[in-house]
């Protein structure tokens, strides 16, 4: 690993000229200078008293565009949203003790999406480390687990190497969060820059190309497919593998379910669309899985919302697994066929050999589960129904906007309800379900997407967790939308008292102390309309989509007791789904 | 099933720590770690002994290999390999039993190392069912402390029989 030639002793003299020759910089400079060559435009942030040197040099230089957000979870959040919408990492900067504290629970949730994420923290000086120093905490100790690596800066010589090294494992393989940990007098202190050529990571070698054999074995059981379904997760989308997931649907004549996280992956207006799968899932996708003889994931682990009961998931199929990370691949369901690899490359590459399988019989079945079984909720006059609203947004939109949505029934009447034709325009928390992510992530996405129309699809609930973000919104003139889908509950957590606790309505009321969502929108300075009707909707609608100097919030009031059907209850199968009675 | 790895993990403190938390983030178990330097410069070996049932194994396997600080694992179950284990044993001895701890210390090929009025250090390598036996043999006297180093390990070059 350390043996030196002769060649490399030549390289290493030019080093030794080009290094004498390179600049002397300080830490905060560096810091600087190695996000620019990152091609980093923006970065969210919360200053205070370890990053007051830096943050004066970022008010010296504006090579960087910071965005003061209003509190750091939103931050982190944000810079979810911008990497989910623009496919590019996002970037956070927060102070020492609570302010990195604050940022754990966004690290957390776009660590279980697996979205690339750079979050830099001050932290108190080297020499204090460890003393309870004011405003210190061991935040490498506590977000080791919801982090795909991190870093503590202890030279500033390392600094520059560091990022690049934060950057790279942020983004390749499989994506996730990556912390730098920067003590107060690193930023201070002078090194010469000169940041190393190639990146040094001897234990992290992501496989990008699938094996030949297993793709050409992959093959042979395409073909054989009698009822093969298409399983797609977000893994397709951080991959960018719209494209080749299309061609390979349309080759095989297969039919396409897609995860929470996998919507927009495949138009969902093709007739080989099946919508979503899984506890909220369309009828029909979920009879396909359970009736299918082969189940080919693509960027999905099998994820315990999706499966239900393991033992009764899709029992009559072959399955086949497409996933970057070995550690994907059988961890929940046995896999017949695994592919390693990038989606993308592998997809690409079973692309040029793939024909079509005998379907016609099996996608007959699937049309016909599709009249008998399709999505639905009864329309009641006077009343708005929440997939009522949905379904007129995404009307209204032509299906081209950027949702991001929070967690709860809204989120489950977006991913059902708008018809999602684009990758990376639906957003939304889907492994760690955190509410409080809708508002700052459909900031963070209009800030990445400025000529899309980014709306945030947000419950009563979680709206009040990070509301405080239309500040930031208002601050920049951001003009992204967000819909309250207003129900008076924490409307999911009710729905499972009123199905499984016998109505028992334990601490889900939110009504009637709910404030005036449209006084609040208005006192931050963002345009807000109350929506009790349909009429009042399309023009609420119309007006929305017109601004686009500032923020909008409607406070939509819906029907309070709606539910969300069809549901597979927690740990179930096909066999127990509800269809209720709407 | 008992499984014995053995990993080449950059040297650092954050190392140690990422791959312990992997283990009991996940729920897997860790009969014994131990870690040193290697034969590379800025590497170290940690030598793993865990236990589950095939799946949980490959799980692990995976999961090490996925932490970035990692750069070799090995699975040494899969193949002839050997281990052993040191353990310091410090047993009470009057003057009048020191003569039968000295046999039983003979016997196992192990080494007192130190001496006092009231006891003695007994040091002993071999495998966990070797120090077992003379702790055990050497519990009677009374144990005043016991330090195990947990498993190391190489894989053996030559896979043939030594014996
Ligand atoms: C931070 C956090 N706390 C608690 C929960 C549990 N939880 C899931 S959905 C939900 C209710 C959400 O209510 P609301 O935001 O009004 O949305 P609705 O379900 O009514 O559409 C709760 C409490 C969660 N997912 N995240
Ligand atoms: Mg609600």
């Amino acid at each position: 690993m350390f043996v030196t030639t002769a060649p490399t002793a030549e390289k290493n003299r030019i080093n030794k000229a080009e290094r004498t020759a390179a600049p002397v910089l300080t830490g905060a400079e560096i810091f600087i200078e190695s996000l620019v060559k990152e091609g980093v435009d923006t970065i969210f942030g919360y200053p205070g008293g370890a990053l007051i040197g830096l943050y004066d040099y970022l008010y010296k230089n504006n090579q960087l565009r910071h965005l003061l957000v209003t509190h750091e979870q939103g931050g982190a959040h944000a810079a979810d949203g911008y990497a989910r919408a623009t496919g590019k990492p996002g970037v956070v900067l927060v102070t020492s003790g609570p302010g990195a504290t604050n940022t754990v629970t966004g690290i957390a949730t776009a660590f279980m999406d697996s979205i690339p994420l750079l979050v830099f923290t001050g932290q108190v000086p080297s020499n204090m480390i460890g003393n309870d120093a004011f405003q210190e905490a061991d935040i490498l100790g506590i977000t080791r687990p919801i982090t795909k690596h991190s870093f503590l800066v202890r030279d500033v010589a390392d600094l520059a190497d560091t990022i690049h090294k934060a950057f790279h494992i942020a983004v390749t393989g499989r994506p996730g969060p990556v912390l730098v940990d920067l003590p107060k007098d690193m930023l201070a202190a002078k090194t010469t820059y000169f940041p190393s050529k190639n990146i040094d990571l001897p234990g992290y070698k992501p496989t990008v190309k699938g094996s030949f054999r297993q793709v050409r074995n992959a093959a042979g059981l395409l073909q054989s497919a009698k009822k093969p379904v298409i399983y797609v997760g977000g893994g397709a989308i951080l991959s960018n593998a719209a494209k080749e997931v299309t061609e390979f649907a349309r080759k095989l004549n297969a039919p396409v379910t897609t995860t929470l996280l996998g919507l927009g992956i495949f138009p969902e207006t093709d007739d080989l669309s099946l919508g979503m799968l899984g506890m909220h899932g369309t009828w029909y996708a979920n009879k396909a899985v359970d009736d299918c003889d082969l189940l080919i994931a693509i960027g999905a682990r099998f994820d315990d919302r999706v499966t239900g009961n393991l033992k009764k998931f899709s029992p009559h199929s072959k399955k086949m697994q497409i996933d970057i990370d070995p550690s994907c691949i059988g961890k929940n369901v046995p896999v017949d066929l695994p592919i390693v690899g990038d989606i993308k490359t592998v997809l690409a590459e079973l692309n040029t050999c793939v024909e079509s399988c005998d379907s016609s019989e099996w996608l007959q079945e699937i049309a016909q589960w599709k009249i008998e079984h399709p999505l639905r909720y009864r329309e009641i006059e006077g009343s708005l129904k929440p997939q009522q609203v949905i379904e007129a947004l995404s009307k209204a939109t032509k299906g081209n906007a950027i949702i991001a949505s929070d967690v709860g029934q809204h989120q489950m009447w977006v991913a059902q309800w708008y018809q999602f034709t684009q990758p990376r325009s639906h957003l939304s928390s889907g492994g760690l379900g955190t509410m409080g992510f809708g508002v700052p992530a459909a900031l963070g996405a209009q800030v990445g997407k400025p000529d899309r129309t980014v709306i945030g699809i947000v419950g009563d609930g979680g709206f009040q967790m990070t509301s405080m973000e239309i500040a930031t919104a208002v601050r920049y003139n951001i003009p992204v939308k967000y819909v309250i889908l207003n129900n008076g509950y924490l409307g999911m957590v009710r729905q499972w008292q009123q199905i499984f606790f016998d109505k028992r309505y334990s601490n889900t009321h939110l009504n009637p102390t709910n404030p005036d969502f449209k006084k609040l929108a208005e006192s931050y300075g963002a345009f807000s309309l109350r929506v009790k009707n349909i009429e009042e909707l399309h023009d609420a609608f119309d007006k929305m989509l017109a601004i686009d100097d500032r923020p909008v919030v409607l406070d939509v009031w819906v029907s309070p007791e709606e539910n969300v059907f069809p549901m597979i209850p927690a740990n179930g199968s096909f066999a127990d789904i509800l269809e209720g009675n709407e | 099933m008992k499984h014995t790895i053995s990993l080449l993990v950059e040297n650092s403190v954050g190392s140690l720590l990422r791959i312990a938390g992997m283990f009991s983030g996940r729920g897997f178990n860790i009969d014994s770690i131990s870690v040193g330097a290697s034969e590379e410069k800025g590497m170290s070996r940690m030598t793993i002994v865990t236990q589950g049932d095939d799946e949980i194994i490959e799980q692990i396997n995976k999961q090490l290999h996925k932490c970035i600080n990692v750069i070799k694992v090995f699975d040494l179950t899969q193949e002839a390999f050997v281990h052993r284990e040191l353990a310091l044993i410090k047993v009470k001895a009057t003057q009048a039993e020191r003569l039968e701890i000295m046999q039983i210390v003979e016997v196992f090929r192990a080494k007192i190392i130190d001496i006092c009025p009231s006891g003695l250090t007994v040091e002993t390598t071999g495998t966990e069912d070797k120090i077992n036996a003379i702790i055990s043999m050497l519990r009677p006297f009374g144990l005043k402390e016991v330090s195990r180093t947990g498993r190391i390990a190489v894989k053996r070059d030559f896979q043939g029989s030594v014996n």
